[in-house]
């Protein structure tokens, strides 16, 4: 198995014939994603690559059969209606591919995702892949280079930024260990599935057998995976990057971020509770592979 | 977070019916002598900054008469306050202060919710109260479609042990509170103190509030100038850079400078990163090799060769830097020849001084890199292409040792010309730019490169001459993508005809001023 997305997941593109859009297509049905419908309000009837375009993804469904996951390559200023859009179709999983989306917005979705019992990837994202099975967003670019440069296997990637969840796969690539999936979560302060509820995926995964955590400063993610380990949640072997420790510490303006986060989210308070419940804390990237290969070596 | 100051902050309090001192702000010591005079009592006057502790530096100071408010004024106005040189004093009327209160809003990631925050004691040293008095600070996570009702404030109020009146006077603060930081599009907004006066009336004496720089869009009523994350006033170099971003959509072009004065003798860089993690990991990189940024930039998420270039060309502003440093995630999902033609477009120009190191690993690297070797061969400096088997600290290694090897170079930033534009040229305009082609030079050319290297396609032959294949309006709104292959073809291979002019508004001025030219 993977996680989240595999090669028979039925995908829909929101915002297929733009110019991100049309360029992503090409990548995800080139890999052999099963991308079976687009949507574009006021280009329904035509096609991208052979996928037929729609108007709504109402009609989307109901003509190209029930839609697992939706990619949105919307202008930000309306990543908000599309989400929506596709939640009350009935959409599970939605990725978020674009930046700069209001965190207001992102909220509400959160809490139209919730009500629906779906979940959201991004936004900020480039997506997540399922070597071998199917891309979502816009990793690798090109099919042939995400067939290059990611390999099924049993390391599951989890990465707050983009470049780096390519970076990680790939050297684990060239060390001859491939991946289950790889997932950039998002880059942005408030984001739909962050790495705790990624590491709990792949606790579940048969296919993953350890975990890569590209981390950076801010945010509670990292602090959380290590609440999950602490209270037996999340078992298999996990290596961890913390991107971000030269970034100066400006001072805190907000004392009520201080009051709700207390020391949370900075580089040290990270680094020291994943140590604490005995994640493998690397300080270079270049690191990852070789741990990786003792503790696959080690029976992991 | 696009921060607000101290008195456009309280302006929105205002404007939501939240009581707060009587006064304005002033930019000099005889705006101050009217404010207090029209306030008509003991004032306060209070440094417009966004650092805390302002009281602990002497940013905060007291005044009984207009003539002394003018004093204190004259003696804050211009003073520094780390990066802060002080504008604006707001001057207001002096509270007969009871008792003081906290209200703050921040956003939650892990409940994905805004969390109100309150506190039965407000003032300084707050965080030190919420840790020691937990029994004293209360807080709620806010149903994002629904609000902050009246009976949830009043609930969390009461929890820290207020009763009487003040259980219905401060949950209607805080519900204001709640629905003008939702209606700004804040992410976060803290009254403290909110203060109970001796007459029994609550202001908010002290607010900050920081806007989403993602929804800046939608509040052209904020009169934000650079929706970007600083704790400082923008400098005038990255107003430079962040109008460019501004006016490109194409990518992102993030500057901000890391040191307000780069010495001869320190070991800066000119640090152009490419994505958020990668760009973490490549600083983590040369700083660990003891070198200093004199900025952050990041040029990512598939920019135009225009935009690099501008970043390039903005970079090298920076005069005294040693070195020109640029890596990213080593494995970058765009096409990174468009980042090669900019930077090459822009070392040219520049005549390029310092040694430069360019990781551009990723799609089409092999292209990048050779992009790099090939046309940098005849500027000054040594330029060295790598890819995504090089490690950062690999190229951080090498940027020492091409500084070292020299040793007397440190950066001097050249005057910028106006483009030389042969007459007559045949011309078209780009989405930022304008292309000229010299076409009386084109009969010498045999390869007609220009046409069969331009990506977009949107070149053709005419009579021997390159023309536009469509319409002058479509090349405009971005149809040519201002890849820069055609110019950078014809100069290499062929009778060097065409120029591609991307202005950089004030960068002219800017370079002037710090030459000492004006």
């Amino acid at each position: 198995m993977s996680i989240l997305a595999d090669e028979k997941s039925r995908i829909c593109v929101q915002g297929i014939t733009g110019r991100e859009g049309m360029v992503r297509t090409r990548l995800m049905k080139d890999y052999g994603t099963l991308v079976v419908a687009g949507v574009t309000p006021g280009k329904g009837g035509g096609e991208v690559y052979g996928i037929p375009v729609f108007d709504s993804l109402q009609e989307a469904w109901e003509k190209a059969g029930p839609i697992d996951i939706s990619v949105i390559f919307v202008p930000a200023a309306l990543v908000k209606n599309a989400a929506l859009e596709a939640l009350d179709a009935g959409v599970k999983l939605l990725v978020l591919v674009p930046d700069r989306v209001p965190i207001f917005d992102v909220l509400e979705v959160s809490h139209f995702a919730k009500e629906k019992g779906a979940r959201f990837v991004g936004p900020n994202t480039l997506g997540l892949v399922s070597p071998g099975k199917a891309v979502l967003g816009m990793i690798g670019g090109r099919a042939e280079r995400a067939r290059e440069w990611f390999h099924p296997g049993h390391v599951g990637v989890s990465s707050r930024s983009g470049g780096m969840t390519s970076a990680i796969s790939y050297y684990l690539t060239e060390a001859g260990l491939g991946q289950s999936t790889i997932i950039h979560v998002g880059g942005d302060a408030v984001v739909g599935l962050s790495h705790p509820e990624i590491v709990e995926q792949f606790q579940q995964d048969d296919q993953t057998e350890m975990v890569v955590l590209f981390g950076e400063i801010g945010t509670t993610q990292e602090e959380r995976v290590a609440d999950l380990i602490e209270q037996g949640k999340f078992t298999k072997p996990l290596i961890a990057y913390i991107g971000g420790k030269a970034a100066k510490s400006g001072t805190r303006f907000s004392h009520a971020g201080a009051i709700v986060e207390g020391t949370r989210g900075s580089y040290d308070s990270k680094v020291k509770r994943l140590k604490d419940v005995g994640v493998h804390v690397v300080d270079s990237v270049s690191a990852i592979p070789q741990v990786a290969l003792k503790l696959n070596k080690g029976g992991a | 977070m696009a921060r607000l100051y101290e008195f456009q902050s309280k302006k929105l309090l205002e404007d939501a019916g939240i009581r707060v001192p009587v006064g304005d702000v002033a930019a000099s010591p005889d705006d101050a002598f009217r404010i207090a005079e029209k306030i008509g009592k003991p004032v306060i006057l209070k440094i417009q900054v966004w650092v805390t502790g302002r009281a602990g530096i002497g940013g905060i100071q007291f005044a009984n008469t207009p003539d002394e408010a003018k004093l204190k004024a004259q003696q804050m106005l211009g003073i520094k306050v780390k990066n802060f040189v002080v504008e604006k004093v707001l001057v207001e009327e002096k509270l007969s202060i009871k008792s003081e209160y906290f209200v703050g809003l921040v956003i939650d990631d892990a409940q994905k919710t805004p969390v109100l925050i309150f506190s039965s004691v407000g003032g300084t040293g707050i965080e030190e109260i919420a840790r020691t008095h937990p029994e004293s600070v209360s807080q709620i996570p806010v149903d994002v479609v629904r609000g902050l009702k009246d009976y949830q404030a009043r609930n969390l109020v009461q929890k820290t042990g207020i009763s009487g009146k003040l259980l219905i006077s401060l949950p209607a603060v805080l519900v204001k509170l709640y629905d003008v930081a939702r209606k700004s599009d804040a992410r976060s907004a803290e009254i403290n103190p909110l203060v109970l006066t001796e007459d029994n009336r609550l202001y908010a004496a002290d607010c900050h509030m920081a806007v989403d720089d993602y929804a800046v869009y939608r509040h052209p009523e904020l009169g934000i100038d650079v929706a970007r994350e600083f704790d400082r006033p923008p400098m005038p170099l990255e107003k430079i850079a962040y109008h460019v971003e501004e006016k490109d959509y194409r990518g992102t072009f993030y500057f901000l400078q890391m040191a307000e004065e780069i010495s001869r003798e320190d070991k800066f860089i000119g640090f152009n990163g490419a994505g958020g993690g990668g760009s973490m990991m490549s600083m983590d990189a040369v700083l660990n090799k003891g070198f200093k940024l004199a900025n952050y930039c990041d040029t990512s998420g598939n920019p135009s060769a225009s935009k690099v270039y501008r970043a390039a060309k903005i970079i090298l502003s920076q005069p005294n830097i040693k070195g020109y440093f640029a890596s990213g995630s080593g494995v970058a999902s765009q096409e990174q020849y468009h980042s090669a033609r900019g930077l090459v477009k822009a070392f040219h120009e520049e005549d390029l001084d310092i040694p430069a190191v360019i990781r551009l690993g990723g799609n089409f690297e092999e292209e990048a890199i050779m992009i790099l070797a090939d046309y940098l061969q005849d500027i000054p400096a040594q330029v060295e292409g790598y890819g995504r088997d090089d490690s950062p600290e690999f190229c951080a290694n090498r940027m020492e040792e091409l500084i070292i090897e020299n040793e007397s170079t440190s950066h001097k930033v050249k005057p910028m010309g106006d483009p030389v534009v042969p007459e007559g040229a045949y011309a078209f305009e780009t989405f930022t730019g304008k292309i000229f082609f010299d076409h009386s030079r084109c009969a010498n050319c045999e390869s007609h490169g220009c046409v069969s290297s331009c990506k977009p396609d949107v070149l053709k032959l005419n009579e021997g001459k390159p023309v536009l294949s469509i319409s002058e309006e479509e090349a405009k709104k971005g149809k040519c993508t201002e890849c820069l292959a055609c110019e950078i073809f014809c100069r290499f291979h062929e009778q060097d005809a065409i120029t591609i002019h991307l202005p950089i508004p004030g960068l002219k001025e800017y370079r002037n001023k710090i030459r000492g030219v004006d």
